[in-house]
């Protein structure tokens, strides 16, 4: 499950399934199952998810356009990967021309690769990160830690998940699981063992922790030489790469070092300059509820004697040609990684990312993780929402999750391995019975003599499946007669089934 | 006006009550209801759960059923979204595209209960008598997938004697979401102590909704923690009336 890193022959064609990175974990259920057990988890969750949520309906519906916007969100998008290859030779082009390296990774491993060769020749053993959820994906801290490289995570809430050896649980807000008090604590207890240490008599206010870290990032900043990045945008045009965010790290990263590594997916393509007028009205609104985020650094090759004077911009694919190939899958691409849909999803809001166990969590994480990996490697995740729809009422490149995850699941049940399970036996014969309506009506005239067992009207334990919804909701006792026996005993002349 | 009656597997088999009441209501309204008794489920629990092969044949047999009437009317927003918008793509996928613009066509003139009222019959003010205390869940596939918006809300708003309270977090889902509650039963469970929360907050008698999968849902919960609270469809407050008063476990009936 994890990729390997370093060196090692590049396979012909490397098996989609094997190195694709930080994308799945064990089955959602069982994970789900600890993560509801943290109430401190689910009380940090609970009102992070809410704050984000309200603050987002706030500043969007002030946009009197806000539809018309989500619609040419996604047509640009559908149009961009319509001619995807043509835009990606367009954008190598005018990367190329500007003095920039392209770089073509098929997967995690050859990602990584990349990466760290590139940071071997510019003779690194420190990089600081901007964040970003390309390198989350393919794992590429441990790839470098691997390889002797230390990776230093730059954004505050990734500094935290850092220092607390933790994983990230939000794609934009990664440390959304820890509260002030546990920062302190992590603040306190890790910085000093890799650099400046917290102030002493540290407080837990917001103000002072943005500050400690700061301090403890700003010798970081001055001491190294290598900088990656992840990428929002990249205008095929103009071969311009851009990252919006909100803390200034990011800015630092990108002007300070002498070579910036970009790893992309090939999905964060735009055509052109003006596309951006679009993106940049959707993107902040739907994640941090800001009109505008306040920093966007954008940068076209190199310049000389100003910032980065080495620029390489790796490409990634990690399973996002194979989920372009798939009809029903393939306006995941759309997505900007805004989390406006984990702000919203209720599964999302209880469990907390970490039980998705891939770095794409919530409803576009139970969608992307099994798209990117293929099904076969991520079999829980299509199961793991109501289906409620929240997150497609949000989205603001209107990808229809719910139906989304409808098609993954039918590509799951379909598994060789779920050819004799339970579940399609029992749903096989509830298809024979509800396909007839000879059949059904029989079924559920007998159906009604199961009401001698309940009690009180109602059923309390029951055995397995149904067991999952006795264990905390009473079933009622079916009733006397059928509504269908009923109708039919009241108007005979409407004819017998 | 004829219309046909969908009563939906869950409601035929588990809530007759639900039937009965819309029957009711619709004739009260003036409609003549049939319920073409060949109906059975529009397949949407193996659809969700990944057998859209095996709800292929059901689709096959409401499409039959219900083809020849002019309008088809279910007490159910998820059954109506999916008759809507899953039906014309299975049977594209598992049945036969020559057959997709019937289905469409069927689906098009299939109305969710409060949606057929007030948008087809233009009616707001059913003549119901209903004097308790309700919150309304806006149920989520009616309320998204369908776009019921505020429909139910102004048909509660007209009935005599109903006090609606509004429900805190209405919005949010209850868990239910097919065999979502079995396959990741404690996230289920997680969401619907959060929903059963909100409503006991309100004070009130009974919850309704637009949907009776929910309310069993959400009833079952309610039933578990003996809270006294009921839940109560739509249809039935809508029929319930001075001299016929829909009697529901909470005030002083059988269940
Ligand atoms: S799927 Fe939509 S809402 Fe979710 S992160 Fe992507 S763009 Fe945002």
């Amino acid at each position: 499950m994890t990729a390997t890193a370093g060196s090692g022959p590049i396979p012909v064609d490397p098996p989609r399934a094997t190195n694709t990175g930080h994308l799945h974990g064990r089955p959602f259920p069982a994970a789900a199952r600890v993560a509801l057990g943290d109430s401190q988890l689910r009380r940090n969750i609970g009102k992070a998810t809410h704050t984000i949520r309200d603050k987002r309906a706030i500043v969007v519906d002030e946009l009197a356009d806000w539809r018309e916007l989500r619609a040419a969100g996604a047509a640009i998008k559908d149009a961009t990967m319509a001619r995807l290859d043509t835009y990606l030779e367009q954008l190598e082009e005018q990367v190329t021309a500007a003095g920039g390296v392209v770089h073509w990774a098929a997967d995690a491993d050859e990602a990584n690769r990349i990466v760290i060769d590139l940071c071997r020749r510019a003779e690194a053993t420190d990089v600081v990160k901007v964040k970003s959820m390309a390198t989350q994906e393919i794992r590429l801290n441990e790839a470098l830690a691997d390889a002797g490289i230390s990776a230093w995570e730059t954004d505050l809430a990734e500094l935290i998940v850092q220092l607390g050896h933790d994983m990230p649980s939000h794609i934009l807000v990664p440390a959304i699981h820890r509260n002030r008090a546990e920062i302190r604590e992590i603040f306190n207890r890790e910085m000093g063992k890799v650099g400046r240490p917290a102030p002493s008599g540290l407080s837990d206010e917001p103000a002072a922790l943005a500050e400690a870290a700061r301090v403890h990032l700003r010798q970081r900043f001055l001491s190294t030489d290598v900088a990656i990045s992840g990428a929002n945008f990249a205008v095929a045009e103009t071969g311009t790469v851009m990252v919006v965010e909100s803390e200034g790290n990011g800015r630092m990263c990108l002007t300070l070092p002498r070579t910036l590594i970009t790893v992309m997916g090939i999905e964060k393509l735009i055509p052109t300059w003006r596309d951006l007028e679009v993106f940049l009205q959707l993107l902040p609104r739907s994640s941090t509820g800001e009109r505008m985020n306040p920093y966007t650094t954008m940068w076209t090759g190199v310049t000389e004697g100003d910032g980065p004077q080495e620029f390489h911009l790796v490409l990634l694919d990690n399973g996002r040609t194979a989920a372009l190939a798939d009809p029903e899958g393939r306006a995941a691409l759309r997505c900007i990684r805004c989390s406006a849909c984990l702000n919203v999803c209720p599964v999302y809001e209880r469990t907390g990312g970490h039980a998705y166990g891939s770095i794409y969590p919530g409803p576009i994480g139970a969608v992307l993780s099994p798209l990117l990996t293929g099904v076969e490697d991520n079999t829980s995740l299509p199961f793991a929402s109501s289906l409620c729809g929240a997150c497609y009422d949000v989205c603001p490149v209107a990808i229809d999750i719910p139906s989304m995850l409808v098609h993954l699941r039918t590509k799951v049940a379909a598994l060789p391995e779920k050819a004799r399970t339970p579940e399609r036996q029992l749903m096989r014969a509830l298809a024979w019975v509800m396909s007839s309506p000879s059949r059904w009506t029989r079924s559920i005239r007998s159906m009604g003599l199961g009401r001698f067992l309940a009690r009180n009207g109602r059923f309390s334990s029951m055995p397995p499946p149904i067991s999952g919804w006795t264990a905390t909701r009473d079933l009622p006792a079916p009733p006397e007669q059928s509504f269908r026996d009923w109708w039919a005993a009241r108007a005979p002349e409407d004819g017998a089934s | 006006m004829r219309v046909a009656l969908f009563a939906t597997c869950l409601v035929d088999a588990m809530a007759p009550p639900v039937a009965k009441a819309t029957v009711t209501v619709l004739g009260r309204l003036g409609c003549t209801v049939e319920f073409p008794l060949s109906q059975t489920c529009c397949g949407q629990m193996h659809t969700n759960t990944g057998y859209a092969d095996m709800a292929a044949p059901m689709v096959k047999n409401h499409l039959e059923t219900f083809e020849p009437y002019e309008y088809v009317v279910t007490p159910s927003g998820s059954c109506a979204a999916s008759i809507r918008h899953q039906h014309p793509w299975i049977t594209r996928d598992y049945l036969d595209p020559e057959l997709v613009d019937r289905v469409e066509a069927l689906g098009n003139r299939t109305y969710e209960l409060s949606e057929f009222i007030v948008n087809v019959l233009g009616v707001t003010d059913v003549g119901a008598v209903y004097p308790h205390r309700v919150t309304y869940h806006p149920a989520c596939h009616g309320t998204r997938t369908l776009g019921l918006g505020e429909l139910p809300l102004k048909l509660l708003h007209e009935v005599r004697g109903l006090e609606l309270v509004e429900l805190p977090e209405a919005a949010g889902c209850c868990g239910f979401g097919g065999t979502f509650a079995i396959k990741n039963a404690d996230v289920s469970s997680a969401m619907l102590a959060d929903k059963v929360h909100h409503i006991l907050t309100t004070g009130a008698e009974a919850c309704t909704a637009v949907d009776a999968s929910c309310l069993l849902h959400i009833g079952g919960g309610l039933s578990r923690n003996r809270t006294g609270v009921d839940t109560i469809h739509l249809a039935e407050i809508l029929a319930s009336t001075e001299t016929d008063p829909t009697v529901t476990a909470a005030n002083g009936g059988q269940p």
